[in-house]
């Protein structure tokens, strides 16, 4: 049980607001100690995983080129093509969204998008923009957040619950290669059939809160 | 052949140069600490390869502190917003190709490199040619929008430190977050956490065993930040013993409905630092868990419907026997 600590340690230092890095780093020491690995062998550790794991630094090559553009007014050009729609609210340009998130997901084509290279140089912009104009006037620091929160949300959730649909993407050939080792085959075709249905309701759901945000922030205007 | 090796040392070009403007700014209060940071961080990913394991923690250990004590982003010269007006309507829709063609270079890449081979040459490792091309993709992007905008000489860096510096610490929480899970993983969490759920819970009808699997996938994918680590453990622990093979349910069906269930859980957790915690980041919001508490009603009710949708569907004699 007492290597369930690292657990404990991160649920009490995000809510205490600590630095995640710590919390994060105090926890495996903590866990693994409790497994019986020294904290020289977990320094390691983290050392090879964190450099194993360096892929996950690629994305941010894109931060030079959004800087330039932005730099460019990008943001503005973004805002400015929403604030000529007269029908483009802040919970239809984010629907809009997540329609092309999820089917170019569901398509395979899960590279367009992300936070970087869409939601903040344009999708966020965009939504904020639509409010802007129905508001008349610059959006209050609280909605303004909470609608950027919905530009992020929207990117995630299109992406989770499309690339399910997809036959050849990772979370498939993991199912396989798992159930594989039990004895138990399954076609990838049958496993992308019944993710449609979550990936439908994802879009109904989640579409739903979308038009509740515009009356939300109809009444609040 | 370029694999994963060539790609750190690309990745490693921006925290470099960031670091390196750092160190050339006398303004910022905590110019050796922004520089020490970055440029731990860009030795990382270009060396660390090559650098013994034990060394290579003692760096993340030294970002840690210096991220600890406070990076604080110091002002960085852009354009005021009359600048940008001007500039967007010289330039108008223009100004959207070379944020597009980042997704565009890299789905090129990937489909018509697929195999890593370019003229019969094996040049590029099979399994990292999409992030390869999205290396391509950010190159080409950079180039166009150099062209498209003519900025003065150091404004790619200095924009580039700009965005740096407002995602701060957050950039390396995947890798760190990454790194937790391999701890996790062999200090055994996972099978402590999997029997817990066996034992607190009697799995004596499919419905409960069906719920118990769906959430335990959501509430470990919170625990371990990624539903492909929770996967194994809970499908191992509750799905194939007891949903498939004690009750007969399908096991393309329960996979599925387990494994999307795990995404509900990654939309709730912290630990998916890079979906929920660096976007708050990248867009400046205040809160920090601001993008989790927007999802949170969709995981909810999509955990309810996959729980139903399994419940009704995977087993020959329905879930009421």
């Amino acid at each position: 049980m007492l290597v369930l600590s690292g657990i404990a340690i991160i649920i009490v230092g995000f809510a205490l607001g600590l630095n995640p890095l710590l919390v994060v780093t105090v926890a495996a020491l903590a866990s693994a100690a409790a497994a019986g690995h020294g904290p020289v062998e977990v320094v390691a550790m983290i050392g090879r995983a964190f450099v194993d794991a360096r892929y996950l630094a690629i994305p941010y090559l894109a931060l030079p080129t959004i800087g330039l553009l932005e730099r460019a007014g990008l943001r503005v050009k973004a805002r400015a093509i929403v604030g000529g729609l007269r029908r483009a609210t802040t919970g239809r340009v984010l629907l809009g969204y997540l329609a092309l998130r999820q089917v170019t997901a569901a398509l395979g084509l899960i590279s367009l998008g992300g936070h970087v290279q869409m939601v903040r140089p344009i999708v966020a912009p965009m939504a904020e923009a639509a409010e802007e104009r129905d508001e008349r006037g610059a959006l209050d620091p609280e909605t303004r957040d909470q609608i950027r929160a919905h530009a992020a949300a929207v990117d995630n959730i299109g992406v989770f619950f499309g690339e399910d649909v997809f036959i050849a993407i990772g979370s498939i050939l993991l199912i396989r290669a798992i159930l594989a080792q039990e004895g138990v085959s399954v076609t990838p075709l049958d496993v992308a059939l019944w993710a449609i249905p979550t990936a439908i309701a994802a879009f109904l759901i989640h579409g739903g809160r979308l038009l509740l945000l515009d009356r939300r922030l109809k009444r609040r205007a | 052949m370029i694999g994963l090796d060539a790609l750190g040392i690309a990745a490693a070009v921006l925290p470099g140069a960031v670091a390196a403007h750092h160190a050339l700014d006398r303004t910022a209060a905590t110019r050796w600490r922004n520089t020490g940071f970055w440029g731990v961080f860009a030795l990382l990913l270009a060396a660390g390869p090559w650098l013994p394991d034990l060394v290579n923690g003692g760096l993340v250990l030294v970002m840690v502190a210096l991220a600890t004590r406070g990076l604080r982003a110091a002002p960085v010269a852009s354009s005021d917003a009359a600048a940008q007006a001007v500039q967007a309507s010289r330039l108008g829709a223009w100004l959207f190709v070379p944020a597009l063609a980042i997704p565009a270079v890299t789905l090129v890449g990937t489909l018509s490199v697929a195999n890593g081979r370019i003229a019969g040459l094996a040049l590029i490792d099979p399994k990292q040619v999409t992030l390869v091309a999205l290396t391509l993709g950010a190159i080409v992007a950079l180039g166009l929008a150099l062209r498209l905008t003519r900025p003065p000489r150091g404004a790619p860096v200095a924009e580039a430190r700009r965005l740096v510096d407002s995602i701060g610490w957050a950039m390396v929480l995947p890798q760190m977050l990454a790194a937790l899970g391999g701890v996790f993983a062999l200090s055994g969490v996972g099978k402590v956490v999997a029997d817990g759920v066996v034992n607190m819970v009697a799995l004596d009808t499919p419905l409960v065993a069906t719920i118990a699997y769906c959430v335990g996938m959501a509430v470990f994918t919170m625990i371990m930040g990624n539903a492909f680590a929770a996967f194994p453990i809970m499908t191992g622990g509750i799905g194939l013993p007891i949903v498939i093979r004690h009750f007969g349910g399908d096991p393309a069906i329960v996979a599925a409905l387990g494994m999307v269930s795990g995404f509900c859980g990654t939309l709730m957790t912290p630990m998916a630092a890079n979906y929920n915690i660096v976007p708050a980041a990248i867009l400046e919001l205040r809160d920090r868990f601001g993008v989790i508490r927007v999802q949170w009603p969709t995981a909810i009710l999509l955990l309810i419907f996959n729980i139903a949708v399994l419940a009704s569907c995977a087993f020959p004699g329905g879930w009421g026997r």
